[in-house]
């Protein structure tokens, strides 16, 4: 009994820890989104969000876009991954994440002068005389030349492209790593179960391992569509500015010029629910005792 | 050709050097019930790994109905498996598991309905068809494991030590029931173990191995009667087993005196292995002995007492159901056929 009192106060610093700096908050922003300027209640930011209804939009679309290629990208490694010798296994996973060891912002900044319109991926072009090429066979299919106006670059940076570009980079590893580890703990014996009841190769894949490796896959889903969907700064570089992500939007009401935390408080707010509902629906479809979604 | 059903001819396989079966010659009739037994590492669960199709011998041919199979990949073998661990599909309910063979030979839903529902209640389950496996009792999980090989009448089923996870008791009923169902569904089975009393009660045919060699390959009785070495011996049943002296054909000398036997074909004065099963002593008067020795302990095993008696050159075990105290002199007798002699090995 006693013992049991000692490890409960082992707790309190993470409770106050808790308590101040996510129970607080997160009771401040209800409360501020539901009040107004002057003070009272009000449902006014909610109404208000109306106006960024395509942000919304955006921002949900350029997070599923990027989940879906990560996972498309993602299971046939993880899968190959899992195949793999133990000891070329522990390599990869460690060149899987080491970007991970560089600052967020640097590897951004690193994808910015490659896309640029004068940046590495379009000089090399250049000096290979690609757009030279192109602009020669364009030409001679245009039907009035004169009007034609010659490339000499392929625009990258600033499209919506290169924020899901983004996303999917920085994400990548967060597909991969729980699926390969789902799929690296499934019991060999069941695979030779499967066989020995006549199933080839795509039907062991297609009836056993895919859908016991589904756990995995929620969880990674999980794990790239919430950051995705939140994401701030990615969109800031690689879009530049015309595609403004909730993220953003967020962090213009609190530090921008459009200053009004009741309305971002009802932002973050909605934001918050949207990953929940994402949350909860995922962890219907894997309804298993051993769920890997984890965040 | 039809009469060995499987026929493995001087496989061999290593891993990376290491031998881990050695010219393994071996044949399985149609129908026949027969066992590999040994202790753990012998190869007994390669061999059934090759039989199956989950390793390839590194030399030497397996037939099966007279064709070689050695490149036939598991899922073409008219074999089925049931795995040590069960392997059952935990994402699936008792009926799909069942039916996972059948759906990928493409049998129609209602004839797979009919089968499982079948099998069901050949295994005593009838009503788990909607049962999740992880809700299964270790036995249970067992039987569907068993009835989800069997739905897909299979030329052969393969058994590795199925019921090694099992209490005893249940061990019991299984091997009954298993024994029941080979002969009701009439199909071979090949079954692994290393419980020497399963391999016994079960089988039609015993194969013992020890380190990737095939030690003996009889009938349960010629196995425990008629032992070929020191090794088959002392894996299958309890012995005594010491040095002795052939002098001469039917004459072997050991613990200082001569006893008569059955055994011949010795070199004159070969040193031997003296085999004597401890159920085979006859307690008699001190007057009377062979061997005289003392009671060292006494065990009450139910339905006999194990009983150790120390002579000037051995601790002979012996099963008997007089009761001794410890420290009695007592008189020990054995007949010639209780006697057996091997070759040193």
């Amino acid at each position: 009994m006693r013992n049991r009192k000692m490890a409960a106060l082992t707790t309190v610093p993470y409770v106050i820890w808790m308590a101040l700096f996510v129970v607080i908050p997160l009771v401040l922003i209800v409360v501020y989104a539901f009040t107004s300027k002057a003070g009272g209640f009000t449902l006014q930011n909610f109404s208000a969000m109306g106006d960024y209804a395509k942000v919304f939009a955006r921002s949900l679309w350029l997070a599923l876009a990027a989940t879906v290629i990560c996972l498309i990208i993602g299971y046939p490694v993880a899968y190959a991954l899992s195949k793999m010798g133990p000891s070329f296994q522990r390599t990869a996973i460690m060149l899987l994440m080491l970007p991970m060891w560089i600052n967020f912002l640097l590897r951004t900044y690193a994808w910015m002068s490659l896309l640029e319109n004068t940046g590495l991926i379009n000089t090399f072009f250049d000096n290979i005389g690609l757009f030279d090429l192109i602009n020669k066979i364009a030409l001679s299919l245009a039907s009035d030349p004169s009007a034609y106006q010659p490339i000499d670059h392929f625009q990258m940076i600033n499209t919506q492209g290169a924020v899901i570009l983004g996303m999917v980079y920085n994400y990548l590893p967060f597909m991969i790593m729980p699926i390969y580890s789902v799929i690296v703990k499934i019991d060999r014996s069941m695979i030779e179960a499967a066989q020995d009841l006549g199933a080839d190769s795509v039907t062991v894949f297609r009836k056993v391992i895919f859908p016991l490796s589904l756990p995995g896959v929620l969880s990674g889903i999980t794990m790239v569509f919430v950051p995705s969907v939140s994401t701030f700064i990615l969109s800031k570089l690689l879009g530049g500015g015309m595609n403004m992500l909730l993220g953003d939007l967020i962090e213009l009401q609190f530090m921008g010029g459009a200053y009004n935390p009741y309305v971002g408080s009802a932002i973050s707010l909605v934001m918050m629910i949207i990953v929940m509902i994402c949350m909860t629906v995922m962890n219907r479809f894997g309804d298993g005792e051993d769920q890997a979604v984890m965040l | 050709m039809s009469e060995k059903l499987i026929n493995l001819e001087n496989i061999h396989k290593d891993y990376g050097g290491k031998v881990v079966l050695d010219n393994i010659n071996l044949y399985v009739r149609d129908k026949e019930f027969v066992t590999l037994l040994g202790p753990s590492g012998c190869g007994k669960t390669t061999t059934l790994r090759i039989i199956g199709g989950f390793e390839t011998p590194s030399a030497g041919v397996v037939y099966f109905d007279g064709k070689k199979i050695n490149d036939l990949p598991p899922h073409k073998r008219p074999v089925n498996t049931v795995f040590q661990r069960y392997a059952l599909f935990t994402h699936m309910n008792v009926y799909d598991n069942i039916a996972f063979g059948l759906r990928i030979a493409k049998v129609s839903e209602n004839v797979i309905k009919d089968r499982v529902t079948n099998m069901l209640k050949l295994i005593n389950l009838p009503d788990y068809a909607k049962r999740e496996v992880s809700s299964l009792s270790g036995g249970e999980q067992q039987r569907i494991a068993i009835a989800r090989a069997l739905v897909n009448h299979p030329r052969v089923l393969l058994l590795d030590e199925p019921l090694g996870a099992l209490d005893l008791k249940l061990r019991k009923e299984m091997q009954r029931e298993l024994k029941s169902i080979q002969q009701q569904v009439g199909i071979t089975f090949v079954y692994v173990t290393h419980d020497q009393e399963e391999a016994l009660t079960m089988s039609d045919t015993i194969v013992v191995m020890n380190k990737g060699k095939i030690q003996q390959i009889g009938t349960p009785v010629d196995i425990y009667n008629e032992p070929k070495n020191a090794f088959v011996a002392d894996f299958i049943g309890e012995s005594n087993i010491l040095d002795g002296v052939m002098h001469k054909d039917r004459l072997v000398s050991f613990c200082g005196k001569n006893f008569d036997c059955l055994d011949s074909g010795f070199e004159k004065d070969e040193t031997v292995d003296v085999v004597v099963r401890p159920e085979d002593f006859e307690i008699v008067p001190i007057e009377d002995a062979q061997l005289v020795g003392t009671v060292k302990s006494t065990i009450f095993m139910g339905v006999h007492n194990e009983i150790m008696v120390e002579t000037e050159d051995f601790t002979w075990k012996v099963h008997s159901i007089y009761n001794a105290e410890v420290g009695d002199k007592i008189g020990l007798f054995l007949t010639p056929d209780d006697i057996h002699i091997m070759h040193k090995s």
